[in-house]
């Protein structure tokens, strides 16, 4: 068997999907420069010592990258209800690569959203070293593995009808409550923001603007969300391969 | 080894398989025997609801059976299809799309150990020329042939086929059938379920006709026909209606068509005697064997459905 083929082929299949593209990557983008472009003065935003541009950047990378990965739920949730799931079944491929397969994508998706951003960012005058641009890419992507195992709870959980507002949903509250939007300084809802993986993706996307990345709560809220997420996408795929009738 | 001891394709014993309802549980398949010999073609026959998908599903390990057991290729359905053994063309199912129908298969030969050549499928199931379309793109007959394209290009031992020529037009009909005796001239082991019995009768080794869960007929086409002993009587007689036709001796079912009649019997020789006796204007006399539909009613319609208490 040839995992890296099969991988390919998913990979390409969905380079060839214009719409997933334009609205995958084109919606952080048109938002960043709906909001950052006529706030781009702005230097000190509500208090956070950054200023809009980078602020804002920083916020729709995560935004994007969160939408990208989580979207793969919405193509699982399609794919099975296609039927295609239950004809993978009688091939001989194994779990291992089917994921493989998913995560490569939605990474994929996420790097590239996260990279137009930047150069978004820079567009608008943000400048910053090689090594700062590295490092808040680098956390980013390990902040993305919680979003990665409720993708594929979602998908393997949620029928295609109602797949769009559970993800949709999902990511806005993440997003409301992560600060993607406005910084969350204190009281309740900063402590909620603490316990999301959310809120230490805007974190991560910080780093290479004078953030100081992740406190050892931040390491651990994002391993207990990747280890949770992970064996509950993994029980819901294996309910969902053993459903009969399906 | 000796040929006699080879491992059969498929070895069913003692299968059962029940799904909830409200009324109590349906046994779907009851106590199922099957043994399919490597390089036989077999049909599976049977009305809605005899088991036959079900059947299908549990030789498959897509389901697993209450009791008894299943063995594909002398393994476990799971560890067949696991070792790309086994090839499948379901009933339902659509295809991925955003690929060429030549990436598709492509794709899917990378998941088997030894598969068919991408462009060697393409011509087996006659798709060369749809090779660069992509799957979004095909009418219902070509997706078809794509979804048994698929079920080939890991050149599996066993194919299984799910009501496989739902929905194509005469000719793709054909060329369907076509590819499939070559796959069993080269030795494959085909099963396929159908409710189209003249394919069947020309296409199987072997007919194996379910009824309410489990076998009621196993032989070859001609055994099987043979074996419900039923003729048919044609005949020109009009104005003479049906009950009257059906109390005949010997004579099952009777069938009006404009001025011809048709009688279903068990006893042909009775049945021609009591007709020229009782009815002597009948004219144009024909008798004839059963066709596999005949024998199939018969076969299908003598208990009615039970349920588990």
């Amino acid at each position: 068997m040839s995992r890296a083929g099969y991988v390919r082929y998913e990979l390409l299949r969905t380079v060839r999907n214009r719409r997933l593209l334009a609205f995958s990557l084109g919606f952080p983008l048109v938002l960043y420069f709906a909001i950052a472009a006529p706030n781009r003065g702005v230097g000190d935003l509500g208090g956070s010592g950054i200023s809009a541009p980078v602020y804002f950047m920083a916020g729709l990378a995560t935004f994007g990258a969160m939408n990208a990965v989580l979207g793969a739920g919405g193509r699982i949730a399609a794919e099975r209800s296609l039927g295609w799931n239950r004809l993978l079944r009688l091939t001989p491929l194994d779990a291992r690569t089917y994921f493989q397969a998913k995560l490569v994508t939605a990474y994929a998706l996420a790097l590239v959203t996260i990279g137009l951003l930047y150069v978004a960012g820079a567009a608008l005058g943000v400048r910053l070293g090689a090594g700062s641009w590295v490092a808040m890419t680098g956390l980013m992507l390990v902040g993305l593995i919680p979003f990665a195992g409720l993708a594929v709870l979602i998908g393997h959980l949620v029928g295609s009808d109602a797949v769009g507002p559970a993800i949709g949903g999902t990511t806005a509250l993440l997003a409301f409550l992560g600060g993607v939007w406005f910084p969350i300084t204190g009281g309740v809802l900063h402590a909620i923001a603490e316990a999301l993986p959310s809120y230490w993706l805007v974190q991560a996307s910080r780093v290479g603007t004078g953030g100081d990345g992740w406190s050892a709560t931040g390491w651990i809220v994002v391993a207990a969300w990747s280890v949770g997420t992970a064996l509950a996408a993994g029980a819901a795929y294996r309910r969902d391969t053993a459903r009969e009738h399906a | 080894m000796d040929a006699d001891e080879r491992p059969p394709g498929v070895l069913l014993r003692g299968l059962r398989k029940a799904y909830p309802s409200p009324a109590g549980p349906i046994e779907a398949v009851r106590d199922l025997d099957l043994a399919i010999e490597i390089g036989e073609t077999v049909a599976l026959l049977g009305p809605n609801g005899a088991g036959k998908s079900t059947t299908l599903d549990l030789l498959l390990g897509l389901q697993q059976p209450d009791a008894g057991t299943a063995r594909v290729l002398a393994l476990e359905p799971r560890v067949a299809v696991a070792a790309g053994r086994v090839g499948a063309m379901l009933q339902t199912g659509g295809l991925l799309r955003d690929l060429t129908v030549a990436e598709l298969l492509a794709m899917i030969a990378s998941l088997y150990p030894a598969p068919r050549a991408v462009g060697e499928t393409l011509a087996l199931t006659g798709l060369e020329d749809l090779a660069h379309r992509r799957t979004q793109k095909l009418s219902g007959g070509q997706a078809q042939r794509v979804r048994l394209a698929v079920a080939l290009v890991g050149d599996p031992e066993l194919l299984v086929l799910d009501e496989p020529t739902v929905g194509m037009d005469v000719e793709a009909r054909r060329e369907f059938w076509a590819t499939v005796r070559a796959l069993a001239a080269a030795g494959r082991t085909i099963l396929f379920a159908t409710h189209y019995l003249q394919e069947a009768d020309a296409f199987a080794d072997r007919v194996v006709l379910l009824a309410h869960g489990r076998v009621v007929a196993d032989g070859s086409p001609s055994e099987v026909k043979s074996r419900v002993g039923l003729r048919t009587i044609r005949a020109t007689l009009p104005g003479v209606p049906g009950v009257r036709l059906e109390a005949l001796a010997g004579v099952t079912r009777a069938e009006r068509r404009g001025d011809t009649i048709e009688l279903s019997c068990t006893d042909s020789d009775a049945a021609i005697r009591a007709l020229l006796a009782e009815l002597p204007a009948a004219r144009d006399i024909e008798i004839t064997g059963a066709v596999l539909e005949e024998a199939f009613l018969h076969l299908t319609s003598e208990d009615a459905p039970e349920r588990v208490a």
